[in-house]
């Protein structure tokens, strides 16, 4: 055994990072977390619409409609959180051509469009009580929309892509384009319109009261919880979805070496 | 050095000898430009007021419309495999290959902008604007095609995708762009979009070649 020792005859013992990026291990260790990660959501969100919607004041200035905010401001959190998540696992599958991080970076894509979406919706419930307009083409909200048509030309794109390795390192090219590009197309719209109201959430954010805080801070944390919980389902349902291809495919092939066989027996 | 160069020849002859590209894209440049009018009315100041906005939107479209087969014909008849090979990097050549395509597609279109600010009644000042604006903002419009023309190579429906990914990117070409349009025509002038419009361009087209080498190859492996 000693002389065996600077050709090692099995592989050694992967580290932490091979052992995350292996989807088996992950579909191990991932179906203990989602009962327990849902449950946590679950409660969060109790807590937090019961704050929010009972042992939280009505603003002085918007009424009950300041409750909008708490499901507001949660959704536009996470429209930029996903797409940080993304870009992250963008580095991973370009980099370490992590099998996961494609996966990660695959099934953020349409749950990011979704809270983009729900925010630029209750903002626009929002707004209409509040501003009296359903849109403004306010710098905040006019990025928020140019993300939501970013995700859209992700999620799009994904669709197209038939190979999923091939696939996953372009869109990963161009989801780190779009994360270099965000900041730009924010100042530049910002620049653009700079007559817009002041806004809302940052001129509260310095001078919020713990009572509007407390509900806030609880209500971005359900939203949080809930992002990662469905963001883990989704990625299990890609794995699982690969998987069901693979086999497909070697069904259709098993299938037609078979009947080659049996033809050529036949003749 | 050389091959950076021999890329830009062959593309400028290759455009020279078809010549429908360029051809088709002043076609639909100027299309533009004469349907804006009927479908806003033959009002003068309305349409000198709306101008360098039409301007600009006909130069995305077109730009977006020639970008289709820029690396797609390369990639079809083997020369994409043969750019892989070659002593140059792959960022170069695709840099060869924006600065080629900004000649034969973006160039005629901004030497067309006479037409389009004669018949959208253009005052002098604004049109001068224009150009200068157009000069500086179009090869960031071409960059950042040709990085949607590269992630569209392998994909059988890549003409319609492009431009859904592109658009949202081209956000401030379009903002600084007309902005430097308005404030340099304006009754007291500034640089500073002109300036930021520069800087979009040249901070695209730093970058941009890169990330086209990267999705050209994955699409060759």
């Amino acid at each position: 055994m000693n002389n065996t020792q600077t050709i090692p005859t099995h592989p050694r013992k992967p580290n932490w990072f091979s052992r995350l990026a292996n989807p088996g291990v992950f579909m191990g260790w991932s179906r203990h977390w989602i009962r327990p990660l849902a449950l946590l959501t679950i409660v969060t969100f109790a807590i937090g619409l019961w704050y929010a919607l009972f042992n939280s004041p009505a603003d002085y200035q918007m009424g009950e409609t300041v409750r909008i905010m708490y499901v507001h401001v949660p959704n536009a959190w996470l429209s930029q959180m996903v797409y940080g998540i993304m870009a992250v696992a963008a580095v991973g599958s370009l980099v370490w051509r992590h099998p996961l991080a494609d996966v990660a970076m695959k099934s953020a894509a349409p749950l990011g469009a979704a809270f983009t979406a729900l925010a630029l919706f209750t903002g626009s419930l929002w707004g209409r009580p509040t501003w009296g307009t359903f849109w403004e083409w306010d710098g905040r909200m006019t990025s928020t929309l140019v993300l939501f048509l970013m995700y859209i030309g992700l999620v799009a794109l994904w669709n197209t892509f038939a190979d999923h390795a091939r696939g996953a390192r372009i869109i990963a090219i161009f989801t780190l384009v779009g994360a270099i590009n965000i900041p730009i197309i924010k100042f530049s719209v910002d620049w653009w319109n700079t007559l817009h109201q002041p806004s809302i959430v940052t001129a509260r954010g310095l001078t919020m009261p713990a009572s509007i805080a407390t509900p806030l801070l609880v209500m971005m944390l359900a939203f949080t919880l809930l992002f990662f919980t469905l963001h883990f389902i989704a990625m299990r349902t890609e794995i699982l979805r690969r998987r069901a291809n693979t086999l497909e495919r070697q069904h259709v092939l098993a299938t037609a070496a078979a009947n080659k066989q049996q033809a050529a027996s036949d003749d | 050095m050389n091959a950076f160069l021999a890329i830009i020849r062959r593309d400028l002859i290759l455009a020279a000898r078809n010549g429908g590209t360029t051809v088709t894209l002043l076609a639909f440049f100027l299309s533009i430009g004469v349907i804006m009018p009927i479908a806003i009315g033959p009002d003068k100041p309305l349409l000198a007021s709306l101008a360098p906005a039409i301007i600009w939107i006909a130069a995305l479209l077109s730009t977006l419309l020639g970008l289709d087969r820029l690396f797609l014909d390369d990639h079809e008849d083997g020369s994409l495999q043969a750019y892989s090979h070659a002593n140059a990097s792959l960022a170069t050549l695709a840099l060869a290959k924006l600065i080629a395509h900004w000649l034969i597609t973006a160039l005629p279109l901004i030497l067309a902008t006479p037409v389009l600010a004669v018949m959208l009644f253009m005052e002098f000042p604004a049109f001068l604007a224009t150009i200068i604006a157009l000069f500086l903002g179009t090869p960031a419009l071409v960059a950042l095609g040709a990085l949607g023309a590269s992630v569209a190579v392998t994909l059988k429906r890549g003409g319609v995708i492009a431009p859904i990914l592109i658009l949202p990117l081209s956000v401030p070409v379009l903002i600084f762009g007309i902005s430097a349009t308005n404030s340099l025509a304006g009754p007291n002038a500034s640089h500073s979009a002109l300036l930021f419009l520069g800087a979009f361009s040249l901070l695209t087209i730093a970058f941009t070649p890169f990330a086209i080498a990267l999705a050209l190859r994955s699409a060759g492996e």
